[in-house]
């Protein structure tokens, strides 16, 4: 099995960066890592996961989707995209890749969104094991498996460096070329750090969250339950859940005048704002309640409804270690199903 | 069509018709002087202003209408009041045609058909009496109910009066909200009106209005014996995309923009009242 010892990291980007740009978690200030163009001397950070989600990689911010020029009363339309790029993103956690499967379900069905399926065409993405998973963690709920990350190559974790397979097609073509940076080892050790993963996730405290009561087609279940009311009374309605969040993908298209012709763009949205529902005519989502409820039940009800089951939630734990309230979805799926055992 | 879905087209504003107060028609072609694109009725497209914003309206003229797209069009927020300042020979533009249309070659065909209208709600609706009209053979006893709140405020007038009332098989009543100099027409709102023209039960009703306007046709409609099965709506909400990707028209599983905006008034039954 492939081996790539800790010292060797470096060469290993360096190797990398030669066909794409890599992209690796580097930490920015205390507790906050993020993602950063590779160049020999980065440090690589040690951290868990980055504060905010890879999700930017396929669905960023902001992004521009058309130009328009005005001539002559005339409207001339263009498609501000140049060629895409080759990229590779170091480091991405099992939830996070999972993530992108999520994602793919809804910008890849039809009509296929072009400006995301580009960057997935061209990004390629290895993966790494949790050696160390934090007590927010609950990936594990959603039927992913830490120590199985996937992507297109999947490093695994150890004292001393990384075992290192290829998962895809893509990813065995990347790794071809690069055969001289590897050591040739005995599996043995990966199995024992992954079962190391395995054995640390089910000591952490959100272990044995149950996600047997939610689903599509339980709309009318949960959509008029009381504690909708309790679960939202202190959501400020920041957004901050769905920014940090690697499944959220609601969006808004805007336009803006540069002066020399007019730019629309589309950014990253909520609906957890007030204004996301909001039309001339009236707002159906009127409190913070209805739009608190709207986020979980499509996480938990409405997307499994629509993609065979799958939930709309990795369990990154982004939003349990974020919201300013300390409200969460491991919080609202206890509330919702104790609440059902009683009834 | 451009494949690319979020990147629009530039139409020329080719006529621009005072039908109300506050509602305009448009008449759409492409540059070359061509309807921009087929659509079903019920359908709906993206129009814009580049530099103002982009909104969804139904698609008002009939598919049979091969020489060009109409759009009825409220003024009643931001970019709708661009529109309304729009003047012939102005380029927009336009993406589409998005959703699910009316069953007008399923559930619809060979059906009488009571349509239900009140104010801009008509805009839709018009679509698809046109293309009855157009397929007349094809369909049977035609109704057309449709109020406003003063007779300056009925879309299309003229066509309803010259068009729809003399076609055969076409039977049109008009109500105002409340008496008015110069009309000796019916006074009362649309679903008080529904309920005293007591409509055979055997007519599929096709209902667009004010969410309060339906809400209560089609309450009346039950009283007099309607199944929700034979009643058929339009619905809008806040969009962005158009394709059921951006989240905003999302009512339980549904998204406004593809599964609907056309609904039968079961479905809706079985979505969150969130409307």
């Amino acid at each position: 099995m492939l081996f790539l010892k800790s010292a060797d990291l470096e060469r290993f980007l360096a190797a990398a960066s030669e066909t794409r740009t890599v992209y690796v978690p580097v930490d920015v200030e205390p507790k906050k890592s993020a993602y950063r163009k590779w160049t020999p001397g980065t440090a690589v950070s040690k951290g868990l996961k980055t504060t905010r989600s890879a999700k930017d990689f396929f669905f960023p911010q902001t992004e521009d989707l058309v130009g328009f020029r005005i001539e002559n009363k005339k409207i001339q339309i263009l498609d501000p995209r140049g060629e895409e790029e080759d990229f590779a993103v170091f480091g991405v956690r099992a939830c996070d890749a999972r993530s992108f499967g999520i994602l793919d379900k809804v910008f890849l069905s039809e009509p296929v969104d072009t400006y995301y399926e580009n960057r997935r065409a061209h990004g390629l993405i290895l993966t790494m094991t949790c050696r160390r998973p934090a007590e927010t963690c609950f990936c594990t709920a959603f039927g992913i498996d830490p120590a199985s990350p996937g992507g297109d190559v999947a490093f695994t974790e150890t004292a001393d460096g990384w075992y290192v397979e290829a998962v895809t097609e893509r990813g065995r073509d990347f790794l071809a070329p690069l055969g001289d940076l590897f050591e040739d080892r005995d599996g043995s050790g990966a199995e024992a750090a992954k079962e190391e993963t395995r054995a640390i996730m089910k000591r952490l405290p959100l272990a044995d969250l149950q996600t047997d009561a939610f689903g599509g087609g339980k709309t009318k279940e949960f959509f008029d339950r009381p504690e909708w009311a309790s679960l939202s009374e202190a959501c400020i309605g920041c957004g901050t859940c769905t920014f940090v969040c690697p499944t959220c993908q609601c969006y808004d298209i805007r336009d803006y005048d540069t002066g020399h012709g007019v730019k629309r763009f589309r950014c990253w949205d909520s609906c957890m704002y007030s204004d996301f529902t909001k039309m001339a005519g009236g707002n159906p989502r009127l409190t913070q309640k209805e739009r608190f409820r709207q986020r979980f039940m499509h996480k938990l009800v409405y997307f499994p409804e629509n993609n065979g089951g799958e939930f709309g939630c990795v369990g990154c734990g982004r939003c349990l270690a974020s919201c300013p309230i300390h409200m969460n979805i491991v919080k609202v799926m206890k509330t919702l199903s104790e609440g059902q055992d009683e009834s | 069509m451009n494949p690319e879905t979020l990147i629009p087209h530039p139409v020329v504003v080719e006529d621009v018709r005072i039908d109300t107060p506050d509602v305009k028609t448009f008449r759409i072609l492409t540059r070359e002087g061509d309807k921009p694109f087929d659509h079903l009725p019920g359908q709906c497209a993206m129009i814009s202003v580049p530099g103002v914003g982009e909104g969804m309206f139904s698609i008002t003229s009939s598919p049979t209408n091969r020489a060009y797209m109409e759009f009825s069009i409220k003024k009643c927020g931001h970019l709708t009041s661009w529109l309304h300042a729009l003047e012939p020979g102005m380029e927009v533009t336009v993406r589409g045609p998005y959703g699910r249309p009316f069953p007008v070659e399923e559930d619809l065909l060979g059906r009488d058909l009571l349509f239900i209208a009140g104010g801009i709600g008509l805009a839709p609706l018009r679509s698809v009496i046109n293309y009855v009209r157009d397929n007349r053979e094809r369909y049977g006893d035609v109704e057309i109910i449709y109020g406003a709140r003063s007779k300056d405020d009925l879309v299309d007038y003229r066509e309803i009066l010259e068009e729809w009332q003399t076609t055969p098989g076409v039977r049109v009543h008009l109500t105002i909200d409340r008496e008015q100099v110069g009309w000796d027409g019916h006074v009362g709102f649309v679903p008080n009106y529904v309920k005293e023209l007591n409509p055979d039960l055997k007519k599929t009703v096709l209902v667009c209005g004010p969410p309060i306007m339906i809400k209560f046709t089609v309450q009346g409609l039950t009283e007099l014996g309607f199944a929700p099965e034979q009643i058929w709506t339009t619905m809008e909400l806040r969009m962005k995309c158009g394709v059921g990707k951006c989240g905003r028209c999302n009512i339980g599983a549904k998204y406004v923009c593809k599964d609907g905006p056309v609904f039968r008034y079961d479905e809706l039954g079985e979505l969150p009242d969130e409307y």
